[in-house]
This record gives C-alpha cells, sequence and structure tokens, in this order.
C-alpha cells in the first residue's frame, strides 16, 4: 500500500454545461450534462481527487442501543499512514445537527448510540484500506441494551420507552371533520382493514460521498452530492465551528438522490478531518455503508375503517397511521404532515377521524423519500376503495369514481381545491386504454419466474387493478419555500449568451435541461450555459417534494423576465421607442405591433452585460391545526392514476408485472422526453415497494445491507408503460406546471398489489407482497 | 506490485498497487479513468462494466493484478475522439439518461450486444442488461436508446 504513485490526471472538481440546441419550454432538448455523463467524464462525488488527498472513513455502531463506556483510539492512530483518528470530543463546533431545525443528532456518538451504523469514529488515511484496519484497531466498549423496536409499543407507552429524552412519540397529528361516531351509526356499508408497509431503501447508485478542501482562510471548501446546498451550510459550519462564510459548499455529481440526501451524511466528518488534517480528505461510502449512511422510507403500520351508503358512498373514514422514524427527527414531522393531510387520498367523505403518529425508535433512521407519508397512505386507502367497491357489488373504477374530488372539494384539512382535480377524467382515460395482448407462453422469459423454468404456464393467472394517488407539491405547513436565481445575459464571441446561476440541485431529474429552456424561452436566446449549483448565490430549498421545476424554474423565469425588461428598455432607448412596445425572440428585438424586426440583441447589448436575481416564493401555506388538522396546508396538489397487469403463478406465489398503464395530470409538459422518464422511473420504484423491496429488521438489525439481498427492480422486472399524460394548467404555478416527480411514485404501489389480489384473491395487506403471502394461507 | 495493461489501447504501467486493489480502485484512483462506476462493488449493478479482453465484465470483481498483460476498454474508450459511439449517442437522445450513475455500465453492456447481435428484440435487449441496475429511469428509455442505437449502426454499415 502506498500513496497513489500516479497522478490520475488534473485536479477533478465539476464545471458548468452549456445547454447544446435549440428548445424552449414545451419542447424537449436534450440534457446538457448528457454528452459528459455517457462519455464516463461527468465528475460524480465519488470521483473528485486531489494531489495529496486522504481517505476519510466512518467506525460505526454495531448495535442499535448501546452505552458506550470507553473509545480507545491509540493503536488505530499508531498505525503507519494514519493521519487523524477522531470522536465527539474532536467536534470544532457544536456537536448536534438535524434538518428542520431539529438538532437532536449527534455529528458522532456521545455515550451512546440509539442504532445500527450510528457514526462513532472518523479515521483518515493515506489509502482506503489503511483506513480500513485502523477502524478495526479502535477499540470501543459498549454496554449493549435492548433496543426500543415497535413503535405500536412506543404509542402506548411513550414516556416508558424513550429513544430521545423530548419523549417517544415525535410527532402526534389528528385530523378532525365531522362527526365520525354519529356517521358510523348511519353508515350501511362498513370495510375495515389493517395495513403495514416496509422500509424502503432510495437505493441511488451513486454512493455518499465527497470531498472536502481546507481553504487559505481556514475554513473549508466542500464538494458534495446533495439534494440542498444551503440547508447542508446551516448545519455544517456551525458543528464545524465556521461561520457560514469560511464553508463553501459546491455541488458534486449527484446519482440519485430520492430524498436519501436531504440528510447530512459525511459533509461534517469530512470537514473535521481535512481540518485537523490540513489536507484535502474524500469519503466515499460503499453500497453496505450506504445503507446505513442514509434514511430510508418510515415503515408504517395502518388501520383504517370506511363507512358508506349501499351505493358505494364514502360517509366516514376512521383511520389509525404509525410511521416509526428512527431514532432521530429527521424528517418525520413533514412525513406525519403528509399522511394525516392525505391519509384518505382524493376523495370526498364528510366525516373524517384520522390519527397520524411518528414515534422514536431504534431501529433504523427514517426521513424523506420520494412520495414520503403520502406513499404509505396512499397503498392503505386504494386497498380500502377496492374492499369498498367488493362490499358493495360496484367496479373498482366505479367506487372511485363516486367518490373522486373536483375542481372546488375538500380535502380532508377543508382545503379547498382549487386548480383543476379532473380524477374522474382520468379514471375514465384509464379504464378506455387498450388491455395488453396475452403472452406467448412458449416463450418462458414472458411467465412469471422467468428462464428459471418455474412454469410453462400452468397455474399462472393474470390480474389487473387500479390505484389512485393525491400528492402535495412544494413545501407545506407555513414553511417559506423559496428559490433564487442570477441570470446574465452578455455578448460572448459575438453571440448573446445566457448564464443562468442557481443553488439548486440537479440530482438526474432534469433540472438544468429545464433551466435552459426556461432562459431560451424567457429572453429568445439560444445560447444557455448553466453555472456549477454552489452557495455563491442564494438558496434554492432542496430537490424534493417534486418542487424544482415549479421554484427554480419559477425563480429562473422571474430573473430572466428582470433581464428581459432592461434589455427592452435599452432597446427602447436605442431605437427611439417605448419598451412596453418591444419584444425579443430569435434573438432579436421585434416591434410587436408591427412585427418588424429593429436589430439584434448583441446590438443592444454591445459590451454591457445585464445581470438579475431574483427570489420566487410560491403562496404561503399554513400549519395543519394542532387538534382538528384542517388549514390549507399546501400549496399545489397532483393527481397520477395507474393501471398494473400482473400473471401470478399462484402455485408459488412470483409475479410478473406485464403492463403498467398511467394517466398523470402535469398542468403544462416542459420537457415531454424528461417528464416520462420521471413517470416510468416513480411507477419502478413503486413497483419495487409493491413487489420485492423492504430493508429487513429484526432485534433493530438490518438483515440485508447489500444489492444481493435487497432487490430493486431490473429491466426484467419493469413491464412496458402506456403513458398518457393531461395538461390542465394551474393558475398559481409557473406555465401552469404541476409537480410531476413523486405522484406516479404513489399510485403504482397500490395498482399491483390491487392486481395480484385481483390473480389470487389473498388479502395482500402488507408490502412488498411477498411468495408466502401469496402462497401459504395464514399470510397477511 | 506493478500491473502493466492496455487500456483503451494504450500500453499502461501503475506502480505501487496494492495486491488487495480491485481493477476498478485501480482505474478510478491511480489511471485517471473513473468513467467506470462504484455502485455496489460486489457485482450486482453492472455499473463499473468494462471490457476485459473483449468481453464485458465487473471492473469491481477483478483484482488489479489479474489484468496483467491484458486488455482492458472502459466507457471513456468507446467514443472515436471527439465523436461519441452511436451507443452512446443514443442513450442522450433516446432520454436514457437521468443521474447517470448506471450509464457508462449500460453503454458497455449494451455496446457489446449490438456488436453480437446487431438487430436484437426486445427480450434479447432485457435478457442481456438483466445485470446492469438502473433506479432512475424505470428502463423504458433505456430500451429505446438501445433499438435507436442498433438501427443506427445497422444503417451506417
Amino acid at each position: 500500500m502506498a500513496t497513489p504513485a500516479k497522478t490520475p490526471g488534473p485536479v477533478r472538481i465539476p464545471g458548468g454545461v452549456a445547454a447544446p440546441g435549440r428548445g424552449g419550454i414545451g419542447e424537449s432538448p436534450l440534457r446538457p450534462d448528457g454528452t459528459l455523463k455517457v462519455a464516463g467524464e461527468f465528475a460524480y462525488a465519488s470521483d473528485l481527487w486531489m494531489d495529496g488527498m486522504l481517505w476519510g472513513a466512518t467506525l460505526r455502531s454495531p448495535h442499535p442501543r448501546a452505552l458506550i463506556r470507553s473509545i480507545d483510539i491509540g493503536p488505530a492512530l499508531a498505525l503507519p499512514g494514519v493521519l487523524a483518528v477522531l470522536t465527539h470530543e474532536d467536534v470544532p463546533g457544536r456537536k448536534m445537527f438535524g434538518i428542520d431545525h431539529t438538532e437532536d443528532q449527534p455529528v458522532l456518538a456521545i455515550d451512546q448510540v440509539r442504532h445500527q451504523g450510528e457514526p462513532v469514529a472518523l479515521v483518515a488515511a493515506d489509502h482506503p484500506e489503511t483506513a480500513r484496519r485502523a477502524m478495526s484497531l479502535i477499540a470501543v466498549d459498549y454496554a449493549v441494551l435492548d433496543p426500543i423496536t415497535d413503535p405500536r409499543a412506543v404509542i402506548a407507552d411513550p414516556e416508558g420507552l424513550k429513544v430521545q429524552d423530548r419523549g417517544g412519540i415525535t410527532r402526534y397529528q389528528p385530523v378532525r371533520v365531522g362527526d365520525v361516531d354519529a356517521a358510523k351509526a348511519a353508515a350501511e356499508v362498513v370495510v375495515s382493514g389493517e395495513y403495514e408497509v416496509g422500509i424502503q431503501d432510495q437505493a441511488f447508485l451513486g454512493p455518499e460521498s465527497g470531498l472536502a478542501v481546507p481553504s487559505d482562510d481556514g475554513g473549508i471548501d466542500l464538494y458534495v452530492s446533495t439534494q440542498w446546498l444551503h440547508n447542508d451550510l446551516k448545519q455544517i459550519a456551525p458543528c464545524l465551528g465556521l461561520s457560514e462564510d469560511q464553508v463553501h459548499l459546491t455541488l458534486a455529481g449527484v446519482g440519485g438522490a430520492f430524498g436519501g440526501r436531504e440528510d447530512l451524511s459525511m459533509q461534517i466528518h469530512a470537514g473535521m478531518l481535512a481540518l485537523r488534517t490540513g489536507r484535502p480528505v474524500k469519503m466515499s461510502y460503499n453500497r453496505y455503508e450506504s445503507f446505513f449512511g442514509h434514511v430510508h422510507r418510515h415503515p408504517a403500520w395502518m388501520r383504517y375503517e370506511y363507512g358508506a351508503t349501499g351505493d358505494g358512498r364514502l360517509v366516514y373514514a376512521d383511520v389509525e397511521i404509525i410511521l416509526d422514524g428512527g431514532a432521530y427527527t429527521s424528517s418525520t414531522m413533514n412525513v406525519v404532515g403528509n399522511a394525516a393531510s392525505l391519509g384518505v387520498g382524493p376523495y370526498e367523505i364528510p366525516n373524517i377521524r384520522i390519527d397520524a403518529y411518528g414515534v422514536y425508535t431504534n431501529n433504523p433512521p427514517c426521513g424523506a423519500m420520494r412520495g414520503f407519508g403520502a406513499v404509505q397512505a396512499c397503498f392503505a386507502y386504494e386497498s380500502m376503495m377496492d374492499r369498498l367497491a367488493a362490499a358493495c357489488g360496484l367496479g373498482r373504477i366505479e367506487v372511485r369514481r363516486r367518490n373522486a374530488v373536483s375542481q372546488g372539494s375538500r380535502l380532508a384539512t377543508g382545503q379547498v381545491i382549487e386548480s383543476p382535480a379532473p380524477l374522474a377524467e382520468m379514471l375514465a382515460r384509464l379504464e378506455a386504454m387498450p388491455m395488453p395482448a396475452e403472452p406467448d407462453r412458449s416463450d418462458l422469459r414472458n411467465l412469471p419466474g422467468g428462464v428459471s423454468q418455474s412454469t410453462r404456464g400452468e397455474g399462472v393467472v393474470r390480474g389487473v387493478g387500479y390505484g389512485v394517488g393525491l400528492k402535495n407539491i412544494c413545501f407545506s405547513e407555513g414553511f417559506d419555500d423559496l428559490s433564487t436565481a442570477r441570470v446574465r445575459l452578455e455578448v460572448i464571441g459575438g453571440e448573446a449568451s445566457v448564464l443562468v446561476h442557481t443553488a439548486a440541485a440537479e440530482v438526474g431529474q432534469g433540472l438544468v435541461t429545464v433551466q435552459a429552456q426556461v432562459a431560451r424561452t424567457e429572453l429568445g436566446v439560444q445560447k444557455v450555459t448553466i453555472a456549477p449549483a454552489d452557495d455563491r448565490v442564494g438558496d434554492a430549498g432542496s430537490s424534493s417534494a417534486s418542487r424544482q421545476s415549479y421554484m427554480t424554474g419559477g425563480a429562473v423565469k422571474r430573473a430572466c423576465e428582470a433581464v428581459r425588461a432592461e434589455l427592452l428598455a435599452r432597446a427602447g432607448r436605442r431605437f427611439g421607442c417605448p419598451a412596453g412596445e418591444l419584444g425579443v425572440a430569435d434573438g432579436k428585438i421585434v416591434r410587436l405591433a408591427a412585427g418588424a424586426v429593429l436589430g439584434t440583441v448583441e446590438d443592444v447589448l454591445g459590451d454591457g452585460a445585464i445581470e438579475e436575481t431574483r427570489e420566487f416564493h410560491h403562496r404561503p401555506t399554513a400549519r395543519m391545526d394542532p387538534v382538528t388538522g384542517q388549514g390549507r396546508s399546501h400549496t399545489q396538489l397532483a393527481l397520477c392514476v395507474h393501471r398494473a397487469v400482473v400473471d401470478v403463478d399462484v402455485e408459488l406465489g412470483l409475479v410478473k408485472v406485464v403492463e403498467l398503464a398511467a394517466v398523470q395530470d402535469v398542468g403544462k409538459i416542459l420537457n415531454r422526453l424528461s417528464l416520462e422518464g420521471q413517470i416510468h422511473g416513480g411507477s419502478a420504484q413503486g413497483l419495487g415497494l409493491a413487489v420485492m423491496e423492504e430493508i429487513v429488521v429484526s432485534g433493530g438489525l438490518v438483515r440485508n445491507p447489500s444489492f444481493t439481498d435487497y432487490l430493486i427492480p431490473t429491466i426484467l422486472d419493469m413491464p412496458p408503460m402506456r403513458l398518457d399524460i393531461l395538461e390542465n394548467p394551474d393558475p398559481e404555478a409557473p406555465y401552469g406546471l404541476r409537480g410531476a416527480g413523486e405522484p406516479p411514485t404513489l399510485s403504482s404501489t397500490p395498482a399491483i398489489v390491487a392486481a395480484i389480489r385481483d390473480a389470487t384473491g389473498r388479502p395482500l395487506t402488507r408490502v412488498p407482497v411477498r411468495p408466502e403471502h401469496i402462497t401459504l394461507p395464514e399470510a397477511p | 506490485m506493478r500491473v502493466t495493461v492496455t487500456v483503451n489501447g494504450s500500453e499502461e504501467t501503475v506502480d505501487d498497487v496494492w495486491e488487495g486493489e480491485s481493477l476498478l480502485y485501480m482505474l478510478r484512483e491511480r489511471m485517471g479513468l473513473p468513467g467506470s462506476k462504484n455502485a455496489c462493488e460486489q457485482g450486482e449493478c453492472g455499473s463499473c462494466t468494462v471490457y476485459l479482453d473483449g468481453v464485458p465484465a465487473c471492473a469491481c470483481l477483478i483484482a488489479a493484478g489479474q489484468v496483467e498483460g491484458r486488455e482492458v476498454r472502459t466507457v471513456e474508450g468507446l467514443a472515436g475522439g471527439e465523436r461519441l459511439d452511436p451507443v452512446q449517442e443514443a442513450f442522450v437522445e433516446a432520454g436514457a439518461v437521468q443521474c447517470g450513475f448506471c450509464t457508462p455500465g449500460l453503454i458497455v453492456q449494451s455496446h457489446d450486444l449490438i456488436g453480437r447481435n446487431p438487430a436484437p428484440t426486445d427480450a434479447e435487449i432485457r435478457e442481456a442488461l438483466a445485470g446492469n441496475l438502473c433506479r432512475c429511469t424505470g428502463y423504458e428509455k433505456i430500451l429505446d436508446a438501445v433499438r435507436l442505437a442498433a438501427r443506427r449502426k445497422a444503417a451506417a454499415r
């Protein structure tokens, strides 16, 4: 082992990307970063490299709950090649951090550990293997305690079963509408069910990684893959004992996120090691560590009872939802808010009682994942709609249509749906889609089990199912949600060029493409460059909650409008006419009424640049009332509906999803190619939750932290999709758009499970559905 | 140890390689070729797929010392100068790239498939790419990309 003797080329840090070609809003220009990505030249966080850099590594707790009696770092520090070994005593500043102003998570464990994989100590060494060996030499003396792992027990005894001093319950959010008890007496049909959702992992492919570089002013430059640079900065700087001016963050290439990068992972740790050693430090988790390095989707236990009239119109809902957040708060507050406010989905119900809880346990920590809170509830309420259909002798589409919301309806929170919500039309369109053909069963690849030859067609039954999902878009419950954009227009090499600078994280979703499209549309200039996202421009908020097209798209649009106003003012002076009579299109200044071209953008700009920075906020929202859950808590809502067709080998419990069809209302299609990719990818993650994905936990310990044992859909598992995309604009949103990334993840799961029920007649109240749930009589 | 290997057509000598290092680590950290990706490092995801003597293999499962005297071709070696390979072009044009972390492995695997089978059926594409995980796309656009690349390569023949 030695430090790399051969320099692997120059320092690799992320750069800006020029957006090639043409294409404004509504077209499908190609991704500006696509060429770098297919050539293998895009600098992801784990690709970063600097001369003289060290490798950081994290020693993690093997126990879900234990007291730390002592830590001996001496032998590790004595190992040649080791430059630093740090514990909580070495945290230079505040020792606790956490998103959403809940600083309840230690940077490194202090006297106790609350979940398996909790960071305990850090090592910096000249080679990753040296760092691994050093970690094995750190002696931690643990007094192991019985972990608290049953969230229902915590609710029964929140003061007795405390993982956090503040109590066992992170948030309790009730929703109260009408009089459920009175309605129970009047209901002609009653259905009930208990449902469970396992822990899903984001399983982004690019592991948590980053590079920390000591800067000349005693601060730190961090190149990291994250979803929200400014929120990272607010947590990192105080823990490093630095001011926010001394910490500079630049977004390194992000290999997927899906919520798993909202919480910090290696950022503070790499900063500590770089400050201590005075050298650049790279940290990159392997897949095993990644399963412990980020929060997961909350597992849920849900009890539902619905009452209806004989003709299938809902009269009450009585619901309890329990979400296990693990040891720290993370996003649990918001996850509970979503589960409560969207707990009965897009259906009109006059009497509602929902009790939603988030609890602390010593199970794996849970936080943000695509569709959070809404995904879990959607599996339950859609399962309930099918039960209601059966109890009333109605079709599954018909029972949904009879209860569907529309524009003007009230949600469980009392919030009125102010923009189009054409659920009935979406269901009709879904129903009208052609069904897939019967498979050619002579080809084993078309059958459940595939080439493992588990069947030649015997015991295979086809099923069809439907799912409907409603997701809030952007941040909710009173959060002042904003994004910022700086746009510069100038002549470079004789051509008018736009530079768009935001702190918004491109995580794969295509935000850089949309930013360029907005600039082209608003400024009529083709050449657009997207600057690297960093903290040298204002906050953009998180790449989550399906919000970046809305928020950062909105900010770029607003900054471009300001640049355009100044451009036209200058043009008016130059051409001697009121600016209000001018427009810009295709690089030309145009007198609108006459349609006459007065000159080019380059003529007007000359050597003078125009630069404007603007913030964009969406309409304020309100906190849910702590007693009744009432309040206008969401700014936008989005619908997606799915139909799933499955073939099930009912003897072996093997499922092949044959086709997924989806109808989604996106308000306005900004970029069809990217949008379809979001719907496909979101549906695939929903498929994973339906039939394969679960972090299996027993006694607080993760049993399958690898891609060998935690399965995500392959190209053999994901079926062809039919899409029908509607454009009913939301007048409050930029271009009328509706956030699109999360809704498909909600509805695909219940549709697939409903299809398996249709094929098998089994209740299937837990996801993921496993073969034994289909084949064993006592299964859920 | 010292490893001598031909990478993307050029013979390279790498010194001070620790015996426990993988080909993937050597490529990424010692040779300035980070295009092959480190998503699982246990042969499950295919993100590190390279050609080893013309056959696709997971670079994470090969010890660096095993490539002594052999030929490796990575995603960085597929383009002809500035001109991308048709498979690379098709991935961008079809929308098969989102975060892109799986993309290098999928491109090498698809490049191999079309080299062996110029007109693959959908079932053959699915079979060939079954060892490459993608978390973003749901694979639909990847199928589009491989179909497009096969058509382009056939037309160019």
